[in-house]
C-alpha cells in the first residue's frame, strides 16, 4: 500500500493505495466519482478522460499513484466559468447541439474537449475532429459533438474576452 | 393530435432533452455504478479455444482464495441454469442445440464462459480465475460456412449430425406475389450473378454490459444494462426456473445497445444464479475485450443474388441465396435476423418476380443476433448494388435505373413481391430533394472531366434508395413468422392530484431521448406544460408491461399506446368536467387542456383542476371511478415503412486505394417528426454505423478460431477524424397505420449508407475495369481490386 493525497473536484483526499490501482477505479471505487466511467481496456475511447493538472489523461492508463500530489478534475468537478445556469460552457454546449444520445461517452468527451479548448481556444472542424480522436462515440456519429465544441469554443473566447476566469477548469 | 390554438404545439418542437442534465454531469445510473452494501464481484473464466471438450474442471483451489467466496463451473449450475433461450425458431424442423449460460461439456467459440468466481473485489475474482484448472480436448473449429455444409465437416454440435440449422425459404410465385425467378431467368434479357459478403460485425456499444443482482427473501432484483427488460425478465423465467413473479429487471441507464443488448445472455443468466446460490447481492462488468467476444455479433452473410431485366432497365426478377452464419449457438433471435431481410431484398421496387433461399449455419464462433436494421441493412446493400450493377451493364444512370423500377406516388399503398403492404411514400420527393442539394448533375460532370484527364483521384459517386420495415410488429404477423411472443406496446397515463403527469411506457430506451419525445406527445393530447409530464420506462415493477425497444418501434408502436392511453384520460375528465360544469358532455369541448363548454364562455375546468377533483372524490359523476389515469395497449396493423436516398461522393486516390468521403447527403422520410433535433441525431449516429461498415470495421477470426479483433485497436470504430459531416434533411410522408403518423428512424441511416459508400467507391474505379470491392473497403482492398482489374485487362 502506498499512501497518495490527490486533490478530485476541489476536494483533497488522502488514501493508501495499492501500487497497482489504476486512477480510474480509485475514482470509481475509493472515491465513488462514477461520473467518469470505463469503456475499453486498451486506452482506446477516452472513455474515462480526466484533467490531470490541467491537462486530458486517460485515467484508466495513469495509476492513482502517479496522481499523488496532483488535482484531478472530472466531468463531477466541470464548474460553471458564466452566468450558464449552473453548467459549465462545454456541458451547456452539448447539451444544447445534442452531442449526447447514450451519454455514455459524454463524461470522456467533454473532459477531452476541455482540454482540446485550453491548447486550442479557436479549433477549426478538422481540429477539433482530430482532437477528439482517441475518443469514441457510437451513437452520434460525432457531428453534433464537433458542432458542441464550437459552440464552447465561442462561448469560453466571449467570457474571456470579457475578462472572466481563463482556464476551462478548475 | 390536439394541437392547441394558444400555445405551439410540442410536438414538431426541437426540444432540448430532459434527460441530458444528469448524462452531462456525471449523475447517470449505469449499472456499473451500482453498490448493493455486501455485494461480492464475479468475474468469468471464458474459453480460449474455439471448439474443445472439457475434460475436466477444478475450480476448489479458485474457492479456497482469500476473498473468494465461491466459484462454480458449468457442472456446478447445470441443474439450474436451463438452456438460454431462442424465442424464434423460424421452422417446424429447425436445429436448436442447447445453449447453457456456462459451458458444461464442449466450448464452441473463443470466448465462451466456462466457469465463474465470486469475490469481495472484482481484483481478486479476476485473479482467482488463473486458480482454476480446465483440461481441454481440442476438437476442429469449423468457421467458414461453406466448408461448415460440405460433406464430412467438423461438426458444431455432433449431436445434431448437421451444421445446418434451418433452410426457409420465400418463392412469389408459389406464395402468388409474384412470379417465377427460373421464368424470369430462362426470359431474361440481361441476367447478372453476383456474390457479397456481408462482414461480420460487432455492435459495439460504449457501455460494456453490467449485470446487478440483489436477491431478498426469495425474489431476485436486476438491474442490467439491457435494452430488453420486459422480455428479460420473462425469459429468465422460463431459462432458470425461478418464478416470474419472483423477478424484477430494471434498465437503468444504458449506454447504447444497437441490438447488442436485445439478449438474454449467458452472463444474465450467471449472475441470477451466483446471487441465488451465495444468497448476496452480485455484479458483474465485462471487460472491453469480453464484450467484443462474447456479446453477439450481427451480419456474418454470404449473398448469391440474381437479378433479371430487360435492356430498358426494367427489372424482371430478384433471386437470392443466403447462407447466413449462426455462429455456434442460437441467440434470443438469430435466426429470424435473415427472414427480416427475406422482406426487404425487393426494397423500394416492383420486382415482378422474386425468390429468396435462406440457409441457416452453425460454426464454431461467437452467435449472431440483432445488430442495427437486423436483416435489412443486409437485404438494401445486396439490392442497392445489384441495381448499380445494372445500370453499368445497360450504360444507364444508376439513378434512372431506380427510377424506372421503383415504386411510385400514386401506387401506394402497394403490396410487394414479398408479400408486404408499403401503406405510403414517395420516394419521387426523397430522391429529387437529396440529387439537388447534393448537386448530382455537377459531380457527375465533375466525374467525367476526371475520368478524361486521367486523374489519379477519381471521383465516384454512389446512391442508395432505401426503404425498411419499422414498428415490429403486427402481432398476428410475429406469430406467422414462429416469432415466440406478440408485438404489442403498452403505455400507463397518470394525472396525479397535483395536475402532473407520470407517463409509463413499455419502450426501454438507450440514448434515444424517450422522456423528451414523450413528454412533448404528452403536453400535446393532454394540454399540459411538457415540465409536467415524468416518464416511467425500464422497470418491470413500474413498467409492468412491455416489449421494449428494438427494431425502432419505440414510437410508432408504444407512443401510439401513449396517445391512446391520454385519449382515455380526456375522455374520462370531459365526464367529470361535464358534471361539474352541470352540463352534457356533449357540450364540452376540450381545448388546450381546458374543458369548456360550447357557446358558454369563462364556464371552463381546467385538465388540472379535474384531476383535483377526481383525487379528492366528493363528487364524482355516478359510478366514475376515483381516477383519473388510463392505460392502452397497441398492436399495429402494419408495419411502418421510413425510406429516402442517401447520396455519397468519395475520392478513390488510385495509387494507393484510399477512399476520402468528400460529401454526403441523406433525405430521410420518417413520417411525422416529433423532435427533429433527435431525429437528425439519429440519424447522424446511424450514417456513421453504416459507414464503418463500408469502411472499417470487420470482425476476424484467425484459423484456429481466435478472435483476432478482440480489441478497440483492432476492431477498429471509427473516430470523429474518419468521419466526414453529414447534410440531412427530410421529406414527411406520415405513416398511415399508427395515429401518430411517424415511421421510425434508428435504422434508417445504417441501412442506407453502406451500399451508398461501396457503390460510390466502385463508381469511381469502375472505368479501370473493377465491378467489386469487398468490406470493408480497406486502401489495400481496393487498391488489389484495381491491380486485379488491370491485370485482367492485360
Ligand atoms: S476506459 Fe480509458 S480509454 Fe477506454
Ligand atoms: S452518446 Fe452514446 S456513445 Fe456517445
Amino acid at each position: 500500500m502506498t499512501a497518495i493525497s490527490v486533490t478530485v473536484d476541489g476536494v483533497k483526499y488522502d488514501d493508501d493505495v495499492e501500487p497497482r490501482t489504476l486512477l480510474v477505479h480509485h475514482l470509481r471505487e475509493r472515491l465513488g466519482k462514477v461520473g467518469t466511467v470505463v469503456g475499453c481496456d486498451t486506452s482506446n475511447c477516452g472513455a474515462c478522460t480526466v484533467l490531470l493538472d490541467g491537462h486530458g489523461v486517460k485515467s484508466c492508463s495513469v495509476l492513482a499513484v502517479q496522481a499523488d500530489g496532483k488535482v484531478v478534475t472530472t466531468v463531477e468537478g466541470l464548474l460553471p466559468t458564466g452566468e450558464n445556469g449552473g453548467l459549465h460552457p462545454v456541458q451547456k454546449a452539448f447539451h444544447e447541439t445534442h452531442a449526447l444520445q447514450c451519454g455514455f461517452c459524454t463524461p470522456g468527451m467533454m473532459m477531452a474537449a476541455c482540454d482540446l479548448l485550453n491548447e486550442n481556444p479557436d479549433p477549426d472542424e478538422r481540429e477539433i475532429r482530430e482532437g477528439l480522436e482517441g475518443n469514441l462515440c457510437r451513437c452520434t456519429g460525432y457531428q453534433n459533438i464537433v458542432r458542441a465544441v464550437e459552440a464552447a469554443a465561442a462561448d469560453l473566447r466571449e467570457q474571456r474576452g470579457a475578462g472572466s476566469k481563463t482556464e476551462v477548469s478548475s | 393530435m390536439t394541437v392547441t390554438s394558444d400555445r405551439p404545439a410540442e410536438v414538431g418542437m426541437a426540444r432540448l432533452r430532459k434527460e441530458d442534465e444528469r448524462l452531462i454531469t456525471g449523475r447517470t445510473l449505469w449499472t456499473d455504478n451500482i453498490t448493493i452494501r455486501g455485494m461480492v464481484h464475479l468475474a468469468i473464466l471464458r474459453s480460449p479455444m474455439a471448439h474443445a471438450r472439457i475434460t475436466g474442471i477444478d475450480t476448489s483451489a479458485a474457492a479456497a482464495l482469500p476473498g473468494v467466496i465461491a466459484a462454480f463451473s458449468g457442472r456446478d449450475l447445470a441443474d439450474e441454469q436451463g438452456a438460454l433461450p431462442c424465442a424464434w425458431p423460424v421452422t417446424d424442423d429447425i436445429v436448436t442445440p442447447d445453449h447453457p449460460a456456462l459451458a458444461v461439456d464442449e466450448v464452441r467459440f473463443a470466448g465462451e464462459a466456462v466457469a465463474v468466481v465470486a469475490a469481495r473485489d472484482q481484483a481478486t475474482a479476476l485473479d482467482a480465475l488463473e486458480a482454476i484448472d480446465v483440461d481441454y480436448e481440442p476438437l476442429p473449429v469449423v468457421l467458414d460456412m461453406e466448408a461448415a455444409l460440405a460433406d464430412g465437416s467438423p461438426l458444431v454440435h455432433e449431436s445434431k449430425g448437421t451444421n445446418k440449422s434451418y433452410t426457409w425459404i420465400f418463392d412469389s410465385a408459389e406464395a402468388g406475389t409474384g412470379g417465377s425467378i427460373d421464368d424470369a431467368i430462362a426470359e431474361a434479357e440481361v441476367h447478372l450473378s453476383r456474390r457479397y459478403v456481408q462482414q461480420r460485425l460487432i455492435p459495439a456499444f460504449m457501455e460494456p454490459r453490467s449485470v446487478v443482482v440483489e436477491p431478498t427473501g426469495g425474489s431476485f432484483t436486476m438491474w442490467s444494462a439491457t435494452q430488453i427488460p420486459h422480455i428479460l425478465k420473462l425469459m429468465l423465467a422460463l431459462t432458470t426456473g425461478i418464478p416470474e413473479h419472483k423477478l424484477r429487471v430494471v434498465a437503468p441507464d444504458v449506454g447504447g445497445g444497437f441490438g447488442g443488448k436485445l439478449q438474454v445472455t449467458p452472463e444474465e443468466v450467471i449472475a441470477l444464479l451466483v446471487a441465488k446460490r451465495t444468497n448476496k447481492p452480485v455484479k458483474y462488468t465485462e471487460s472491453r475485450s469480453e464484450s467484443l467476444q462474447a456479446a453477439h455479433h450481427g451480419r456474418d452473410q454470404i449473398q448469391q443474388l440474381d437479378l433479371t431485366a430487360r435492356r430498358d432497365g426494367t427489372v424482371t426478377g430478384f433471386g437470392v441465396k443466403l447462407l447466413a452464419n449462426m455462429g455456434a449457438y442460437l441467440g434470443l433471435v438469430t435466426p429470424g435476423i435473415p427472414i427480416l431481410g427475406a422482406f426487404m431484398f425487393n426494397a423500394i421496387y416492383k420486382f415482378p418476380a422474386y425468390r429468396f433461399d435462406c440457409t441457416g449455419v452453425f460454426t464454431t464462433t461467437a452467435w449472431t443476433d440483432a445488430y442495427r436494421g437486423a436483416g435489412r441493412p443486409e437485404a438494401t446493400y445486396a439490392v442497392e448494388r445489384m441495381m448499380d450493377e445494372l445500370a453499368a451493364e445497360l450504360g444507364m444512370d444508376p439513378m434512372e435505373v431506380r427510377r424506372k423500377n421503383w415504386i411510385t406516388h400514386e401506387e401506394f399503398p402497394f403490396t410487394t413481391v414479398a408479400g408486404l403492404t408499403y401503406d405510403s411514400g414517395n420516394y419521387e420527393a426523397a430522391t429529387d430533394q437529396a440529387m439537388s442539394t447534393f448537386g448530382y448533375d455537377e459531380l457527375r460532370r465533375e466525374q467525367a472531366e476526371r475520368r478524361d484527364r486521367g486523374d489519379p483521384v477519381q471521383l465516384g459517386i454512389g446512391v442508395s434508395t432505401y426503404t425498411e420495415m419499422c414498428g415490429l410488429a403486427p402481432s398476428r404477423v410475429l406469430g406467422a413468422l414462429k416469432y415466440a411472443a406478440g408485438g404489442w406496446e403498452h403505455a400507463d397515463v397518470r394525472m396525479l392530484a397535483s395536475g402532473k403527469v407520470e407517463v409509463v411506457t413499455g419502450t426501454s430506451p438507450h440514448g434515444q431521448g424517450h422522456d423528451t419525445a414523450w413528454s412533448q406527445i404528452v403536453a400535446d393530447q393532454l394540454g399540459v406544460p411538457f415540465e409536467d409530464v415524468e416518464i416511467l420506462h425500464g422497470d418491470t415493477r413500474t413498467s409492468v408491461k412491455g416489449m421494449d425497444t428494438y427494431g425502432s418501434r419505440s414510437l410508432s408502436v408504444g407512443g401510439a399506446a401513449t396517445v391512446m392511453a391520454c385519449q382515455r384520460v380526456v375522455e374520462k375528465a370531459k365526464k367529470v368536467a361535464a358534471h361539474m360544469l352541470e352540463c352534457s358532455e356533449d357540450d364540452v369541448e376540450f381545448v388546450a387542456g381546458t374543458f369548456k363548454v360550447k357557446g358558454s364562455p369563462g364556464s371552463e375546468k381546467t385538465i388540472q383542476d379535474i384531476a383535483l377533483a377526481t383525487f379528492a372524490a366528493h363528487d364524482l359523476p355516478e359510478g366514475f371511478e376515483a381516477s383519473l389515469d388510463a392505460s392502452a395497449t397497441f398492436d399495429p396493423e402494419n408495419f411502418s415503412y421510413p425510406h429516402g436516398t442517401h447520396l455519397c461522393a468519395v475520392e478513390v486516390d488510385t495509387e494507393t486505394g484510399m477512399t476520402s468521403i468528400r460529401s454526403y447527403v441523406a433525405v430521410d422520410d420518417v413520417g411525422h417528426v416529433i423532435n427533429p433535433m433527435i431525429v437528425d441525431g439519429q440519424v447522424h449516429g446511424g450514417i456513421a454505423q453504416g459507414i464503418a461498415q463500408a469502411l472499417y470495421e470487420d470482425a476476424i477470426y484467425d484459423a484456429e478460431g481466435n478472435l483476432v479483433t478482440g480489441t478497440f485497436v483492432d476492431y477498429t470504430p471509427p473516430t470523429a477524424a474518419d468521419l466526414p459531416a453529414f447534410t440531412t434533411s427530410r421529406t414527411e410522408t406520415p405513416a398511415t397505420t399508427n395515429p401518430l403518423g411517424v415511421k421510425g428512424v434508428g435504422e434508417a441511416g445504417t441501412i442506407a449508407s453502406t451500399p451508398a459508400v461501396v457503390n460510390a467507391i466502385v463508381d469511381a474505379v469502375r472505368p479501370m475495369g473493377v465491378t467489386d470491392v469487398a468490406m470493408p473497403c480497406s486502401p489495400e482492398r481496393v487498391w488489389r481490386a484495381i491491380q486485379q482489374a488491370k491485370d485482367g485487362a492485360r
